[in-house]
């Protein structure tokens, strides 16, 4: 069985691999382009660390074959903050104290991005059951929540609203 | 030296960010899985099917003919070390056990117990190989739950295990490791003259901490003997020391790098791969990684103990106890060893009682071994005690605040394992709780209020910190503390305070094992006071060093400097007339003063002070369902001095989430072969973020003159008390009164449908 | 995870002859979320991989004639998107938008939750009580069948060697007619259903029932039609009698496992408390349009 090529698209870049069909996005990711920073915490989609963003919606990097990338548009953790700027999620997860271990901080940065990117008004039950799949053990989520309204808040201001 | 005067610091107390914050929000940060080595293989280990079962034989003859298998380790390749008991992690180890935990030998023991372990060019090949090693088992009968494995005609795990602390000695062997007492006062005065006597049964399912990163290390054993190994952990200094007895090398020849951890909970204060990894690296003689998937997670690593409690509570009618009696059941898993003894001390510590009598007894049975869980043991039998006081409480229709108040341990109280209380804040979080407008909240239809405290007592500990100033006046802090939860910036925060610079102009490294003296794990709640403590020492050396070097270069005597603000400063008129210096300016001269300005202290730090904890539950159950939804939640908790008060809320709140789970929905379920049916995040059900409300963490601060700041630990207590306030918050909605974890829907409903007629909230 | 081949054909007629052609297992790949797990887990090893969402049409929902028609790959998040769809069929798409978390709602298909096949998915409940058909792509060209009549037993479906789901058509909805969709679940979300129900109906001007189809999920080895409950609404209003028949109807139609996720005993009464509450959702909403 050969490996596949696939072009894509990874944080902005073209970018070419290759692939066994078995892998996931997630080892790719990991394994073949060195870009660590998703993380793998449960491997069947429950625990949302490894989430990315594929053609605008998030999605469970682990649940996703490294070959369904071909022709896709692809952010991870590394792709969300512009340069040395962070991202008001990041600036407000450091802000808030929103991370202790910070191993579920990568999933959660993805997925609130993607949240204000559609709704740069959530309600707190928007908002907590927007990011159900993130899991984290060790803030019991009320920082998490608080970092994400807060940054929502800066993206209103910032865009005028 | 002490800075107990709040209003006096400048750093201590404020929120700034964390200094490894930026690389874990942008994913830079580097976890136990995250390292790579250059001609690096995968490993993967074999796990055992079966509960308890003699393994006859291995055949791994047909998994070393895939392309790409480098090495397979079975037991055979480990020292057969003789039982010695190890004091190393956070509570009770034998290193026997752990050699065998971490590779079966002869038997195995649990479902998930590891056999063997492959190491090759691609996980693919691990993977296909582990597939084709054989194992042959003679499969033996299993126990699973603590009372069963207690009974006399129950499978025997271990034939060498004779119960210890029990008079006449034990002749036969049992499931029963060890049975321990404490006592206190006269049990049966007490109880003669009591005037009500409550007496229930309670039992909780084994949880699991539930890190989100599974274990994870990449070992390289050198030629030369040397070994680095690379992993996610509790603490450097514990993953060297297992890895040295295990493998019998010396310690020296281990060096033993922190990855960032994932978090741990006290779950990983044990070793679980790093010895099979550093054995796989031996054999092949090129760097092995060992990752588990989730499912290893439950299958193969340690819960905390599920167990009954017995609780006997007798009391006057003013609601004054006179009488307490605690008998508790610890499941240890495959290995000796639960958190039984913790739960026997912090059971009823809470309390000023005179006649109180516990018996624990620390029972094996065929699940994995037991690993720490947020204060060891004190969860379990505190849900016990706190939903029996909640109980008396509304026996004697005395309101639950009230109850404990009135029986309230305070300075001078002498616990029930022996240490007389001093400086706590017991009563402090009662009253706060009573007083915060959360508790004046009024409540609807099948919605109710629960009350339980916590108290755990807190470690010290060896540690070590070395505080360097850099040539352009930056300083670098080094500590043998793995960082869990935001513990670089506390230990930032009082360097700078005590040296009177910036927080930003400190930084603080986790040293590896060669790098920083040695420093007990990450646990006990021991990190930000004892090796908080040592890098305040360290500082205060630092700036000794800083005024003596200042008096060189003024010509004067040092006690003729003063140092504040980050300078140094002449004494006074008499010192001589100087312009301050300061630090970066005494630092770019040091080369030309004496040598670089540097200071390492190591401590064995005492003095932790106790902490306590009372919560508020509300909730609103669904009677049809049975469901539970936490309304809100306040966490009043003596923290001693907040030094960096938002890591310190965080810690209130995640241990509220982790009890609120423990309550609700985690448990562990086995089929009747002894294989665990839900070993992932499906159907381990851990709460998710909509499942909780905003967690309110009050603190309150009764400083710890023990130490330099008045910090006390705050990690462990607010696990102690969710699960009895969820559960007196169940019967105060709707009356129905759960004394077996997890609160789940279909028990709820069922205990709601004896209900005959349903009772309300009032009733 | 085991060696597998991939292929990703760009037309009904070419993933029709790959799957026909397969030797050994080969498995449809819409949104994976149900596949990489069983995948990663060695419950299955397949050798092949199909994905089917290059193929124009499985991605997308027109409005055809009386029908809303759903390309079989959609993603629940295209679903939830849709306000005709969400309008016409609320039920549906809470049913959809329930299965897992947002990054689920990513990838997972209606067709993938149909032929996985497990008697617990979410959104099969409401299809099935809105009288769904699916159509199938197959050797012998395309069929049209019930969505009912796809899932056979756990695990198990209806379809042939060589055929596969191209899209679902679901009629819109008669004047007075809305349905609703109620799951119990021990959390709030993450959790398979323990109960699903899935409840359709039509009223008159004066709001009583002319029409009814209540489906239940989880607690039996497929998704049931409970006929006795939709006769318990027919012709009634939503008064105590027409909810304590229903309740009664939708217990008795229960044949459930006890397992991690809930007992017998619970899921039947759940049953019954999921029919009642769905059904008050589609009465309130049908009788408002």
């Amino acid at each position: 069985m050969s490996k596949h090529h696939v072009t894509t698209t990874i944080n902005g870049e073209p970018m070419e691999y290759l692939c066994e069909a078995q892998q996931s996005m997630l080892d790719v990711l990991r394994d073949e382009l060195g870009l660590t920073g998703s993380k793998e915490g449960c491997s069947s989609g429950d625990c949302g660390a490894c989430t990315i963003i594929c053609d605008g919606d998030i999605v469970c990097s682990c649940l996703m074959l490294g070959v369904e990338a071909e022709g896709r548009a692809i952010t991870t953790i590394e792709g969300i903050a512009d340069g040395d700027k962070l991202h008001p999620v990041q600036q407000k997860f450091l802000e808030h104290a929103a991370l202790q271990c910070g191993f579920c901080t990568p999933g959660y940065i993805v997925a609130a991005k993607a949240l204000l990117d559609q709704n740069l008004n959530p309600t707190e039950e928007e908002a907590r059951y927007w990011l159900a799949g993130n899991l984290c053990r060790c803030t019991g989520y009320d920082k998490i929540l608080r970092a994400v309204m807060d940054a929502a808040e800066v993206m209103r201001a910032e865009a005028g609203k | 030296m002490s800075y107990l005067d709040k209003e006096a610091l400048k750093v201590v107390g404020t929120r700034p960010i964390r200094p490894d914050g930026v690389d874990k929000v942008i994913g830079r940060a580097s976890f136990g899985a995250d390292y790579t080595m250059p001609g690096m293989l995968w490993g993967k280990v074999k796990r055992s099917p079966h509960a308890h079962a003699r393994i006859l034989k291995i055949d791994t003859s047909k998994a070393e003919k895939v392309p790409g298998v480098r090495a397979i380790v079975t037991a055979a390749d480990f020292p057969d070390i003789p039982s010695e008991e190890a004091f190393i992690g956070e509570g009770p180890m034998n290193f026997r056990d752990l050699s065998r935990n971490c590779m079966a030998r002869d038997k195995v023991l649990y479902d998930g117990h590891a056999v063997a372990a492959v190491a090759a060019t691609s996980n693919a090949a691990a993977e296909e190989a582990v597939d084709l090693i054989e194992v042959e088992y003679e499969v033996l009968p299993h126990v699973i739950d603590v009372e069963a494995a207690m009974a006399a005609d129950a499978p025997v795990l271990h034939d060498d295990m004779f119960t210890q602390g029990v008079e006449p000695k034990a002749t036969k062997p049992s499931n029963v490791a060890k049975v321990i007492t404490f006592t206190k006062g006269d049990i049966a005065r007490g109880f003669a003259e009591a005037e009500v006597v409550i007496e229930r049964k309670y039992t909780t399912q084994p949880v699991h901490q539930a890190y989100i990163e599974p274990h994870a290390c990449v070992v390289a054993y050198g030629n030369d003997t040397q070994t680095t190994i690379w992993s996610s952990s509790q603490g450097q200094f514990m993953v060297r020391a297992y890895c040295a007895k295990l493998l019998g090398v010396d310690m020296a020849n281990i060096r033993a790098v922190p990855a960032e951890i994932g978090g741990g909970f006290g779950g990983k204060t044990l070793v679980y791969l790093e010895p099979v990894a550093m054995a796989l690296s031996k054999k092949c003689g090129r760097p092995v990684k060992l990752v588990m998937s989730r499912e290893e997670v439950f299958r193969g690593t340690g819960p905390t103990s599920g167990g009954t409690i017995e609780v006997k509570i007798g009391a006057k009618k003013s609601g004054r106890i006179v009488a307490a009696e605690l008998v508790l059941k610890y499941q240890a898993g495959a290995f000796a060893g639960s958190p039984v003894g913790p739960g026997c001390m912090c059971a009823f510590a809470m309390y000023d009682l005179d006649n109180v009598h516990i018996t624990g007894y620390d029972v094996v049975s065929n699940r994995p071994k037991v690993a720490a869980y947020r204060a060891p043991g004190a969860p379990i039998s505190s849900f016990g005690v706190e939903s029996c006081i909640d109980e008396l409480a509304r026996e004697l229709g005395i309101d639950p605040l009230a109850l404990r108040e009135m029986n309230a341990a305070r300075d001078g109280t002498k616990t029930p394992y022996g240490p007389t209380l001093t400086n706590v804040g017991y009563l402090q979080t009662v009253e706060a709780a009573r007083n915060h407008p959360n508790n004046q909240i009024p409540l609807g239809p099948n919605q109710g209020r629960g009350i339980a405290s916590g108290f755990w007592f807190n470690i010290g500990g060896e540690s070590s910190a070395a505080v360097h100033v850099n040539e352009d006046g930056t300083v670098a802090v080094v500590e043998g503390n793995p960082d869990i939860g935001g513990s670089r910036a506390s230990m930032a925060m009082m360097a700078a305070e005590v040296i009177g610079i910036p927080y930003e102009k400190v930084r603080p490294v986790v040293g590896d094992t060669a790098s920083i003296g040695f420093t007990f794990l990450t646990g006990g709640s021991r990190v930000t006071f004892a090796t908080g403590m040592a890098v305040t020492q360290a500082a205060e050396k630092v700036v000794e060093q800083l005024k003596s070097r200042a008096a060189a270069i003024w010509d004067i005597s040092a006690e003729a400097v003063e140092w504040r603000d980050g300078k140094a400063f002449p004494a006074g008129a008499n010192a001589g007339s100087f312009e301050p210096l300061s630090l970066a300016e005494i630092a770019v001269k040091s080369g030309r003063t004496g040598g670089p300005i540097t200071a390492e202290v190591s401590i064995n730090a005492q003095g932790a002070g106790p902490g306590f904890a009372t919560h508020i539950c509300d909730v609103e159950v669904d009677r049809e369902t049975g469901h539970v939804k936490i309304l809100r939640y306040t966490a009043v908790q003596d923290v001693g001095r907040a030094i960096h008060p938002s890591y310190v809320e965080g810690q209130i709140q995640g241990g509220v989430a982790q009890g609120v789970g423990w309550a609700l929905n985690e448990e562990y379920i086995y089929d009747k072969d002894g294989r665990l049916e839900n070993a992932g995040f499906l159907d381990y059900r851990i709460p998710v973020m909509s499942d909780m409300p905003m967690i309110d963490a009050v603190m309150v601060e009764v400083p710890n003159p023990r130490h330099p700041f008045g910090a006390r630990g705050v990690g462990e207590v607010p696990i102690v008390p969710p699960m009895a306030a969820v559960a007196n918050a169940i019967a105060d909605a709707v009356g129905a009164r759960m004394r077996d974890l997890p609160m789940s829907p279909p028990k709820l409903r069922a205990e709601l449908d004896e209900q005959d007629p349903p009772r309300m909230a009032a009733e | 995870m085991p060696r597998v081949n991939y292929e990703a054909p760009t037309s009904v007629e070419d993933a029709v002859k790959i799957l026909a052609g397969a030797s050994g297992m080969a498995k449809v790949l819409s949104g994976g979320t149900d596949l990489l797990v069983q995948l990663r887990s060695g419950r299955i090893k397949p050798d092949l991989i199909v994905d089917t969402k290059r193929i124009p049409g499985l991605i997308g929902i027109r409005e055809e004639g009386g029908f809303f028609v759903i390309g079989a790959a959609s993603p629940g998040v295209m679903l939830s998107g849709h306000a005709g769809l969400e309008h016409a069929w609320p039920g549906i798409v809470e049913g959809a938008d329930l299965i897992g978390s947002t990054q689920i709602q990513g990838r997972a298909s209606l067709a993938g939750n149909l032929c996985n096949a497990s008697p617990a998915a979410d959104s099969v409940p409401a299809v099935i009580a809105a009288r769904s058909t699916v159509v199938i792509a197959g050797p012998g060209g395309r069929r049209e069948a019930p969505a009912e009549a796809i899932c056979t037993g756990p695990g198990r479906t209806s379809l042939e060697k060589g055929e596969f789901i191209v899209e679902f058509k679901i009629p819109k909805p008669k004047p007075h007619q809305c349905d609703a969709y109620l799951r119990f679940i021990p959390r709030t979300e993450m959790d398979i259903a323990v109960v699903g129900c899935g409840t359709n109906v039509t009223l008159d001007a004066g709001g009583t029932c002319v029409d009814a189809r209540v489906v239940l999920g989880a607690v039996a080895p497929t998704t049931v039609i409970v006929e006795d409950a939709a006769k318990a609404l027919i012709g009634h209003k939503l008064d105590e009698a027409t909810l304590a028949a229903l309740d009664k109807a939708a217990q008795a139609a229960c044949k459930p496992i006890s397992d991690k996720r809930g007992t017998i005993e619970y899921r039947t009464k759940v049953a019954g408390v999921l029919a009642r509450r769905t059904a008050a959702i589609a009465f309130e909403r049908a009788a408002a349009r």
